[in-house]
């Protein structure tokens, strides 16, 4: 089991999912025994939902879709 | 895919998220509504190259990524490259942490930011370092995904999603600062202190 800063510093590879499963697991295991890193990974997996739902929820212009279909139509 | 119209009814439900993409990198409407539409276009007229059992999506952002690169860079003021300074790891939890914790399950970090706060700290990243984060944090595409649609090596893609990661952690520091929300920055009170 690696110490806080090690885990600290796998911890964007860690929440992107980029980890092989046995370094994965290092810090699984030590998040389970270390409350300090466990709310900087829990903080940081809720920053990046926040981007995420925030990021994406622009409403589609009325029509785009209809001229995007028309485009197709016109090019057969 | 057995012809065209297969091509783009499968296609056309990812237009919610290219054209929030788009609206990330060109930042307005109307050259949002553009790029998806020549997106569209070019996916269509190439739809014989797309490899059958591929990611669909990946294919259809690494052509949103291309001709936004080709076609609008030019119109945007900004440099390419941009120096985001030296910033410290987990900037924003270091300031906001233990605010966070200290609050109400139901008042979360998400309640925190508005959706232009967001928006705005993202899209005031240099290029650069605005798509590599677009593309994980919101797309949730893969560093290989992510070297794929914007050519580059995967070493590069995590470094510039490190870089920029901390510089839009500052720019939401930024925000709750000003509000009020936390006290001026660490940095400050030592600089005054």
């Amino acid at each position: 089991m690696g110490d806080c800063n090690e885990t600290l510093r796998e911890l964007e590879q860690f929440l992107d999912d980029e980890l092989s499963s046995d370094a994965h697991d290092a810090i699984h295991a030590h998040l389970e025994g270390c409350t300090d890193c466990l709310e900087a990974f829990d903080f940081h997996a809720e920053l990046r939902q926040l981007i995420a739902v925030k990021c994406r929820n622009d409403e589609l212009p009325p029509g785009l879709l209809t001229r995007i279909e028309q485009c197709f139509g016109e090019e057969g | 895919m057995a012809d065209r119209a297969d091509f783009a009814t499968e296609a056309m439900q990812y237009a919610g998220q290219l054209y929030s993409a788009a609206l990330r990198m060109t930042r307005n409407r109307a050259d949002a509504e553009d790029l998806v539409q020549e997106t569209y276009l070019r996916a269509y007229r190439s739809f014989h190259t797309f490899d059958e059992g591929t990611n669909l999506r990946a294919w259809l952002f690494r052509i949103l990524t291309n001709t936004f690169i080709n076609t609008y860079r030019a119109k945007q003021r900004r440099p390419v490259e941009d120096d985001l300074g030296d910033i410290e790891d987990l900037y924003l939890y270091k300031r906001i942490g233990n605010l966070d914790a200290s609050r109400s399950a139901e008042d979360t970090l998400l309640e925190m930011f508005t959706d232009d706060e967001v928006k705005q700290a993202l899209e005031e990243l240099p290029e650069n370092f605005r798509l590599p984060v677009l593309l994980a944090d919101v797309e949730d595409f893969s560093y290989k995904e992510i070297a794929g649609i914007l050519d580059i090596p995967i070493g590069t893609v995590m470094s510039r999603l490190h870089r920029g990661r901390k510089a839009m952690q500052k720019k939401l520091t930024e925000y709750v600062t000003e509000r009020g929300l936390v006290s001026r920055s660490v940095d400050e009170a030592q600089i005054h202190g």
